[in-house]
């Protein structure tokens, strides 16, 4: 006897819709279990990790950073999934992004007029969009396996930006503490209260490729290329053409995603620089079902796992790991249900098993 | 809240006075953001333990939180939460939380903050760090006794100060045994990766170390000299468990007393803004007891230990011959604690070059 997934002919619209609510509610289940088993109260501890942080202005608006970088790297990389390209290595043209952003104001620490700002965010996109250009030109040139080289990548941008902090770029007057100057004035992004303009920068982000992938002829050859790349092709669509388009469409929004927080949250490079969000809007592009507007509320969502982790820390106590556990838990549950609306398990005797391997 | 409401009530009833005073009862909040785990049982599980002391100490006064494996990049808002928690003093215990501790304390004037091992203050944040190089010089004297081949391993996080000195004591240390020693090093570029320390271990052993030293906070470089039958020194926090066979002693961060002391100047509102710097003799830098090693060894170390602890014996007693053959230091005197806190060259001896 053995397990057999089944893809289902239809998929109910209605579960559609209804799958992230019950992964939720599932979740809140077993994590109301974890916590009531760790001796805490599981309502109090459900509150404090959901409810907590959208009930004061300070948190909504650390909910909201966390989740820019989040949302504009993710809605890239939903674009880049549905065509079938596999940019895994965001995280290395985010670091470049923010790498040649503070690039400025180490060479040109003076500088000071919204032209600086400016040229910090455009030259994020462009490190971003390098960055990405590398796996998209070995795969067009080569045939090499964009998965592998752009992972390889992150690393390489890593140790970059870990030498340059450590060495040429070091802050002279910081002790050889391996970290620059900071920014300041106009090297950093305007801010209402805590949400710096990384935030709008998401919001326009992730409308405009709704649009592209849902109105525009773009977005229909992406979409074709990525179910059907036979038929794209008869269709006069070139895959080389797309792979470079999504490459540099991500890496450019994760480069401006790493020029943001650098600019916005802490206003200097220091080492070692790895915030995760470029792997962690993997997930978000899953999670928002590759879709751009669903990648905001994903990246919503994800942000509020983490701000809650913390709150719940803090006020209960408990270990980050719980908090990871929790946080796990939630994306397992939430993938199992899309799963099960796209398939449907079937149990198969032995003897049915071995008709079908025969046949 | 509850608990609130019954301590207001007996200090009502025992005091007679109205219920309002509940407020000057209440307690302290002292809170600390760790950058690694209360787990890692070297960094970071030193100053939790300081945590728990305080706890302990001061018992009723007090209440404690902490946030662990805070990355250094986004801490600004793990901090900022627990001055907005009400967290009355917060201690933030990596380098890389200076400029997010300053940034937080501009927004809250009436919180403390101490933040551990930099070198920025303000009204309202302290630095506090220690002398971490004092039981390096000790650790040095060992190694040298105790290497067969004349050569130690040293397997370091950052070229910053703090560590670079700890380098340079070590060998001070080594050469007042045996002036050939050789140290070799490896830049881990992390303070805590099980994994790659253990590497870096390998590779030193490899290369003829028999004695291996380490500035980041995981017990892996020594589990490593547990196998291959080699030795070391626990950092930060005593690993004889981890290694009972290798580890010669330890050099162990006891944050307690300073903790302790602080949080009750936060209690008797007679915190100031300082820099603190304490080492052995205060008892914040202590060596764990000796292990593996022949008498004449251990009685010689707590020699050295002892010296330095009254004061007779400065680590970094001039003239030091730097790397480049330059000479530093007043015969007989012992460097500014400016130069050490500042130190971005290596002693004689040292087969490395630093990061520039």
């Amino acid at each position: 006897m053995r397990l057999v997934l089944e893809k289902r002919a239809e998929q109910s619209v209605r579960m559609a819709i209804l799958s992230p609510f019950i992964a939720l509610a599932l979740t809140v289940i077993a994590g109301g279990i974890i916590f009531a088993l760790r001796g805490l109260n599981p309502f109090e501890a459900l509150y404090v990790y959901f409810i907590e942080p959208l009930t004061q202005d300070w948190a909504r608006e650390q909910l909201i950073v966390k989740a820019a970088p989040l949302i504009l790297i993710g809605s890239g990389l939903a674009v880049c999934y549905t065509a079938n390209v596999w940019n895994i290595g965001a995280e290395g043209q985010f670091v470049i992004g923010a790498l040649l952003a503070g690039m400025i104001p180490v060479y040109f620490p003076a500088w000071q007029s919204p032209d600086v700002m400016v040229v910090m965010l455009a030259l994020g996109i462009i490190g971003g969009m390098a960055w990405g250009a590398i796996p998209a030109f070995l795969k067009i040139r080569f045939s090499a396996n964009e998965i592998l080289t752009s992972l390889m990548l992150v690393y390489v941008a890593q140790y970059l930006f870990d030498w340059l902090v450590r060495g040429p770029w070091r802050d002279p007057q910081g002790f050889n503490f391996p970290k620059t100057v900071n920014f300041a004035g106009w090297q950093l992004l305007p801010k209402w209260g805590e949400i710096h303009m990384g935030a709008l920068f998401a919001l326009i982000a992730s409308i405009v490729l709704a649009v592209v992938m849902w109105r525009m002829l773009k977005g229909f050859e992406l979409r074709v290329l990525g179910s059907a790349p036979r038929a794209g092709r008869f269709a006069g669509f070139s895959s080389e053409r797309a792979t470079l388009f999504c490459f540099l469409l991500s890496g450019g929004l994760a480069g401006l995603a790493g020029a943001s927080d650098v600019m916005g949250v802490s206003g200097q490079l220091q080492t070692p620089y790895a915030p995760n969000y470029g792997f962690v809007a993997i997930i978000v592009a899953f999670l928002g079902r590759l879709n751009p507007i669903g990648v905001i509320f994903a990246g919503l969502l994800l942000a509020l796992s983490y701000i809650g982790g913390e709150s719940a820390q803090v006020s209960l106590g408990i270990s980050d790991k719980i908090a990871k556990v929790f946080q796990g838990i939630l994306l397992f549950f939430i993938l199992a249900c899309d799963t099960l609306i796209l398939y449907r398990i079937r149990i198969e005797s032995g003897r049915a098993a071995q008709t079908r391997a025969a046949g | 809240m509850k608990k609130l409401m019954m301590s207001a009530a007996a200090f009502a009833m025992a005091l007679g006075v109205a219920a309002a005073s509940a407020d000057a009862e209440a307690k302290t909040k002292a809170c600390w953001v760790y950058v690694g785990s209360i787990g890692d049982f070297g960094w970071t599980y030193e100053h939790n333990q300081g945590r728990l002391a305080v706890e302990k100490e001061l018992g009723d006064k007090v209440e404690t939180v902490y946030v662990e494996n805070v990355a250094e990049a986004d801490s600004e808002r793990a901090i900022e939460r627990l001055a907005r928690d009400g967290c009355n003093i917060i201690f933030t215990t990596s380098f890389g939380f200076m400029e997010p501790t300053l940034k937080v304390a501009a927004k809250f004037p009436d919180v403390k903050f101490e933040h551990a091992t930099g070198y920025k203050t303000a009204e309202n944040v302290t630095t506090y760090n220690a002398k971490f190089h004092e039981g390096r010089y000790v650790i040095g004297q060992i190694a040298a006794k105790m290497s067969k081949t004349g050569t130690a391993g040293y397997i370091v996080s950052f070229p910053i100060p703090e560590v670079i000195a700890g380098i340079n004591a070590f060998m001070l240390g080594a050469q007042s045994v045996n002036p050939d020693f050789k140290v070799k090093i490896v830049w881990a570029n992390t303070w805590y990766d099980p994994g790659k320390e253990a590497d870096a271990a390998k590779v030193l052993f490899s290369q003829g170390a028999d004695i291996i030293v380490q500035h980041t906070d995981s017990t892996a470089p020594l589990q490593v000299a547990e196998e291959q039958g080699k030795q070391g020194f626990g950092q930060a926090s005593d690993m004889i468990k981890f290694a009972p066979k290798a580890q010669l002693t330890a050099i162990v961060d006891h944050w307690a007393p300073y903790y302790v002391r602080r949080v009750n100047d936060v209690i008797n509102g007679t915190w100031k803004s300082q820099s603190s710097w304490d080492g052995m003799a205060e008892g914040t830098v202590q060596i764990a007891p000796f292990t593996n090693m022949p008498d004449d060894v251990a009685k010689m170390a707590g020699e050295t230990a002892e010296a330095i602890k009254t004061g007779k014996l400065h680590p970094f007693t001039g003239p030091i011959t730097k790397q480049d053959g330059t000479v530093v230091g007043e015969a007989g005197k012992p460097l500014p604690d400016g130069d050490i806190l500042g130190m971005n060259w290596y002693v004689k001896g040292v087969d490395d070059k630093l990061p520039q």
